[in-house]
């Protein structure tokens, strides 16, 4: 069974969650992420998600990996959509199971932020007034390090 | 050979989502990055942007040989 997954398709959350169901889990904490239509006074058409497919696979599996040493008997599943999405779309759906539910929310949670760090998917909002890749672009944000923290080479 | 990969707002302001180069020798990260800027055009941010080859993330100064695929990784903005 693949647990981490990019794809074109929509992500039917039922499919993410059945992977981890496990007879020893006692809680099961899943992540959707959806297309917000505001942001501010901005407001979203629609979002085009785009990603360098294998690697972005490859770092899901690595999140999955970091969420095994923190929390040895989690199982996770991760699900994220490419291509155009409209508004309350599923971008992203994220499962963990553990034996008891503390666990379950902290590695949901965990592996949401990681996805923000360090998974090669880039989001362009389509506002009413224009359009813009997400992500400070613009390089702004520098990377003393050469990296953002905790990127394991 | 070695395929450059360019995603997102680097994509964009190339026209193109990948490039190659025949080298003779291996290159640095720099090189690369002189050859897209010669080739594609001054790709504001290309500085910015983390760099894997053969998708895993890598240091600047590692070292690139024939047969590797180098990609250019803008900031990222998933979930």
């Amino acid at each position: 069974m693949k647990m981490f997954t990019i794809t074109q398709k929509p992500i039917i959350n039922q499919d993410v969650i059945d992977k981890v169901i496990h007879h020893n889990a006692g809680a099961v904490s899943v992540f959707i992420g959806t297309v917000r239509e505001m942001t501010g006074e901005k407001q979203t058409r629609y979002l085009e998600y785009e990603a360098y497919v294998p690697m972005a696979e490859k770092q899901l599996e690595k999140i999955g990996d970091e969420i095994h040493k923190k929390w040895p008997n989690a199982i996770v599943a991760i699900t994220h959509r490419i291509g155009t999405l409209q508004i309350s779309d599923v971008a992203v759906t994220i499962a963990v199971s553990t034996p008891h539910r503390q666990d379950a929310f902290e590695a949901s949670r965990y592996a949401i932020e990681r996805i923000k760090e360090i998974v090669p998917i880039w989001k362009k909002e389509h506002y009413t007034d224009g359009e813009e890749w997400v992500g400070n672009q613009q390089g702004t944000k520098t990377y003393p390090e050469g990296h953002p923290e905790g990127i394991e080479k | 050979m070695v395929q450059i990969l360019l995603f997102a707002s680097l994509a964009q302001q190339a026209g193109t989502q990948s490039v190659s180069w025949k080298i003779e020798s291996p290159v640095t990260v720099g090189q690369v990055r002189g050859y897209l800027q010669d080739h594609v055009g001054e790709l504001p941010g290309i500085e910015n942007a983390l760099v894997a080859v053969n998708e895993e993330y890598a240091d600047q100064e590692v070292e690139i040989k024939n047969g590797d695929t180098v990609a250019f990784i803008p900031p990222v903005s998933g979930g």
